[in-house]
């Protein structure tokens, strides 16, 4: 009884996560425009999508600011990370606290307060503007996830390694980077998928001719309905499957996909 | 090393001062001035940013936005409570497919998680379509609050899902079995001692379903129409629409106090729950 | 002889493919400090789920005052429990670990006040009623966690290797103030544990177990001086354990001569295993002893000395205040009391 009940609330809000995006995959196939009735079978929309030059221009840049920014930032979140952890009580302290603002503060007052300032510097608000915001606010989860790393690690292993001869270079290449690598991929990924996600920070430090993914699609679902972003969607969902199947395949551990 | 490492964070400080500090505090600063932004000559001190968000209309809609969030976070929570307890309580090889589907949502595209909620509810989607197949009168939430919540739900449920889990499947089994031990039946072991041991993931998935829906608007943007204005839609208007920084800047300070004091109030909980006293029985 | 309080009937759990307790029958008697033994994974932990209501057995019967309680929920059995590793509610101080069960029985105010106050007197906890469980030592948690369970007043205790995470000295004491303590309150107590020395030196009675078997119940002066077979001989205490051949009652033969003895009941000629614990050996001049030979080894284990002394045709250990250097010839005694024998086992 219990078992069933569960089993159903479970079935519920599963049905709930999923209608929506089912009835859009089923509307993604639907030869008529209008949402009302079936016309038929058809694949026309999708190939209406790849002929979106808007589409693809979205697609281009949310992937080209996701690549550079998660790059980016998790170089530099990784070594900000270990000169935090080598900082003194107070300074480290202060810094971690300012790191975290961006990740406490509403998405809006990040972006607008990052607006302010590029136009404050007189800067063309274009890709640059756009990529800057999105290491700003990528940076402090690749730290967030390096420095428990960090933590965990033996103080006496690098000690170790120069006693044994390594000079100080050698010794962060083989016995520092290899111990906080799970932290620092971590890190990549996180910021990797909050930046292809991100409409907010995008939206309002942008220009003219640079749309993201999440910003095109907000201005097609303002002006109404448009058959080939249930394609989009459909073919998201199928991206997204795939990953995390072929994530879930590596770790066989289902929490540590959790983001 | 020790020395010589930490300076490896001095160009992220530097850093850091430039797009994390002096921004917020150019928000401050356009929050208490008035004047053409773009001529420094011309701004001067003024408080007159912050005394219009206290205007009646203004009130209101900052009133919307927190009773909205709050709606759509206790919804959340109801909802999403049993379902980290049930997560928890599968087997484990189902576990890891079963958390899978509840995050395939998340990982696509916010915007797309929308705009599907969207063609599901608008007056001519899918719901009414489906209504008037049957015979049955069709409903008209969308534009509206309803409408609102119901995409705020949609949107941050597995955020409040993830954490409860997380903290359950991290409750060592034999506690509970020491409860039942005791003398605790199910009901009772559950109110006793799962949940307080939960109260520290529930904190967080508050704040994480709370925080983006008390400032969102794209979500009352899309499902909300032009009626539906939240506290988020009018920072936007005044950034892309308006053009009045001043007015923005003050909307978005007392935002960020807001928030900040639900945080407080929160962590505060927290901490008396935490105090190690009586419980509540 | 007072009633038996628990029966376990034929009872039998497996999980998947592992028999974890296999066709096992005990009766724990009233005010009994009964202790299972046995090396890790022969079903202990299981065995005691079992009588806690934490699993239920595939087969068998488990009675508790003669009634049957194979499904009944742990709640609702009178019986508490002390987990291995603590389980204390870290939500909770001292004092409201303690008071949980009472609260749920509804226990009057006043009376819990004075119950929880007994208690922390007996655990010598005194003053720790606020304190937070998380800054208690590992003795100390331990201790909230036994009177978490006595305040309850069960019928009978359920300790899961309850010093398992403590060190050698602190362990000692404790053993004493859990006999103590069992003494005083007269409840039954089927304490679990691995350390046979601790067992030996704790219980009333023991239950040696291997591989989910019942190997051997009983006293631990019986346990240890009659042991029923080699594993029970073998892990009980150290042994010399030497093959040989039961020629009629109270004559067998090892080591390539025939001594007297006192037991009886096998078959004529019928193989079988024979114990000498290493302590009942002396050490004689080579043409005083029953057997001769030569010494290999020599190690100083702080009371004795414990040698191996190689002869007719087997290495035995001895223990002893008599130290012979490495080479000697030497000869080895021992009474007919002390050679016990065994039926050869598988
Ligand atoms: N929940 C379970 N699922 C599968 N197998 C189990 C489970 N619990 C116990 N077992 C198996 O049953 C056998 C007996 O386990 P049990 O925990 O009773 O051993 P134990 O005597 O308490 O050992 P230890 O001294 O190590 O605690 C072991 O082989 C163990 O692997
Ligand atoms: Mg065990």
């Amino acid at each position: 009884m219990v078992k069933f009940l569960k089993r159903f609330y479970l079935s519920l809000i599963f049905i709930f996560l999923y209608a929506p995006i089912l009835v859009l995959i089923i509307y993604s196939f639907n030869e008529s425009k209008s949402r009302g009735h079936w016309g038929g079978f058809t694949l026309k929309w999708y190939g209406e999508l790849f002929r979106d030059r808007d589409i693809i221009k979205a697609l281009y840049y949310t992937f080209l600011v996701a690549l550079l920014s998660s790059i980016i930032s998790t170089v530099i979140g990784t070594f900000s990370a270990i000169g935090i952890h080598n900082m003194g009580h107070f300074g480290k302290k202060l810094a971690l606290n300012i790191n975290y603002l961006p990740v406490l503060n509403p998405d809006i007052v990040t972006g607008i307060a990052l607006m302010t300032l590029f136009i404050s510097l007189r800067m063309q608000l274009g890709f640059l503007t756009m990529l800057l915001s999105h290491i700003m606010f990528n940076i402090p989860y690749v730290i967030l996830s390096v420095l428990p790393k960090l933590k965990q690690m033996n103080k006496h292993t690098t000690e170790a390694a120069l006693d044994l001869g390594a000079t100080p270079s050698y010794a962060f290449r083989k016995v520092v980077i290899p111990e906080i690598m799970p932290g620092v991929i971590t890190g990549a990924l996180i910021a990797f998928t909050l930046s292809i996600d991100d409409f907010v920070i995008s939206f309002f430090n942008t220009g003219p001719g640079v749309t993201n993914l999440s910003i095109h699609v907000f201005s097609m679902a303002r002006k109404g309905v448009k058959p080939s972003i249930n394609a989009l969607t459909t073919l998201m969902l199928l991206t997204v499957v795939i990953l995390l199947l072929l994530i879930n395949k590596r770790t066989t551990k289902g929490d540590e996909l959790i983001p | 090393m020790k020395n010589r490492a930490k300076f490896l964070a001095y160009p992220y400080l530097v850093w850091m001062a430039i797009f994390i500090v002096i921004p917020l505090f150019l928000v401050l600063f356009y929050s208490l001035t008035k004047g053409n932004i773009h001529d420094p000559s011309s701004l001067s001190f003024s408080l007159e940013s912050y005394a219009r968000v206290f205007e009646v209309n203004y009130l209101k809609v900052i009133w919307k936005s927190f009773k909205l969030a709050f709606i759509s976070t206790l919804f959340c929570f109801v909802l999403g409570y049993p379902v980290a307890l049930i997560i928890s309580t599968v087997k484990a090889k189902y576990k890891s497919i079963l958390l899978m589907f509840f995050l395939v949502p998340i990982w696509m595209n916010f915007l797309l998680r929308t705009y599907a909620w969207m063609s599901i509810l608008s007056p001519n989607g899918f719901i009414n379509r489906l209504l008037s197949f049957l015979g049955l009168p069709t409903l008209s939430i969308m534009p509206g609050q309803t409408a609102v919540v119901l995409g705020m739900i949609y949107n941050f449920l597995p955020f409040m899902v993830l954490p409860i889990y997380t903290v359950l499947s991290k409750i060592d089994r034999s506690v509970i079995e020491a409860a039942m031990d005791l003398g605790a039946n199910k009901i009772r072991t559950f109110f006793n001692v799962i949940f307080p041991l939960t109260v520290p993931g529930i904190i967080s998935g508050i704040t994480m379903v709370f925080m983006p829906a008390v400032s969102t608007f794209v979500i009352s943007r899309l499902l909300g129409g032009n009626k539906e204005l939240l506290i988020g839609n009018l920072i936007e208007q005044q950034f892309t629409v308006q053009r009045d920084w001043h007015f923005g800047s003050a909307l978005s300070i007392i935002l960020m106090i807001m928030i900040l004091i639900s945080m407080a109030v929160m962590s505060k909980f927290e901490s008396d729950n935490d105090n190690g006293g009586a419980p509540t029985w | 002889m007072s009633k038996k309080i628990i029966e376990l009937n034929n009872v039998t759990k497996r999980y998947n493919d592992v028999t974890a307790v296999d066709n096992i029958n005990l009766y724990i008697r009233e005010n009994e400090f009964i202790t299972l033994l046995g090396p890790s994974g022969c079903g202990k932990t299981t065995t005691l789920r079992m009588i806690g209501g934490f699993e239920e057995p595939d087969e068998g019967d488990i009675l508790f005052d003669g009634v049957r309680i194979n499904d009944v929920p742990p709640y609702k059995r009178n019986i508490n429990t002390v987990f291995q590793r603590y389980a204390l509610f870290t939500h909770l101080n001292v004092y409201e670990n303690i008071a949980f069960g009472l609260r749920i029985k509804k226990v009057p105010k006043d009376e819990m006040d004075r119950r929880i106050k007994r208690m922390l007197k007996l655990v010598e906890l005194e003053g720790f009623e606020t304190r937070h469980v998380d800054s208690l030592s590992g003795g100390q948690q331990q201790r909230v966690a036994i009177a978490r369970a006595l305040v309850n007043e069960p019928k009978v205790l359920l300790l899961d290797e309850p010093l398992g995470a403590l060190d050698l000295k602190l362990r000692k004491e404790m053993q004493i103030e859990l006999m103590n303590m069992q003494k005083n309150v007269g409840i039954t107590f089927i304490y679990v544990t691995h350390d046979q020395e601790e067992a030996l030196t704790m219980s009333d009675t023991v239950v040696v177990m291997n591989k989910g078997i019942i190997q051997q119940v009983g006293t631990p002066v019986d346990i240890y001086n009659e042991p029923e077979n080699r594993f029970v001989a073998d892990f009980i205490g150290e042994s010399n354990i030497i093959e040989g051949i039961m020629h009629e009652d109270y004559l067998v033969e090892f080591s390539g001569r025939k001594f007297k003895c006192l037991d009886k009941g096998f078959q004529q000629n019928e193989p079988v295993d024979v114990v000498i614990r290493p302590e009942d050996i002396d050490i004689t001049e080579p043409d005083k002893g029953l057997i001769q030979g030569v010494v290999t080894s020599v190690v100083f284990k702080g009371v004795h000395y414990e040698m191996m002394v190689e002869g007719g045709g087997f290495e035995y250990m001895i223990q002893s205040t008599d130290m012979q250097p490495v080479g000697v010839n030497v000869g080895l005694t021992f009474e007919p009391e002390d050679i016990h024998v065994m039926k050869r086992g598988s």
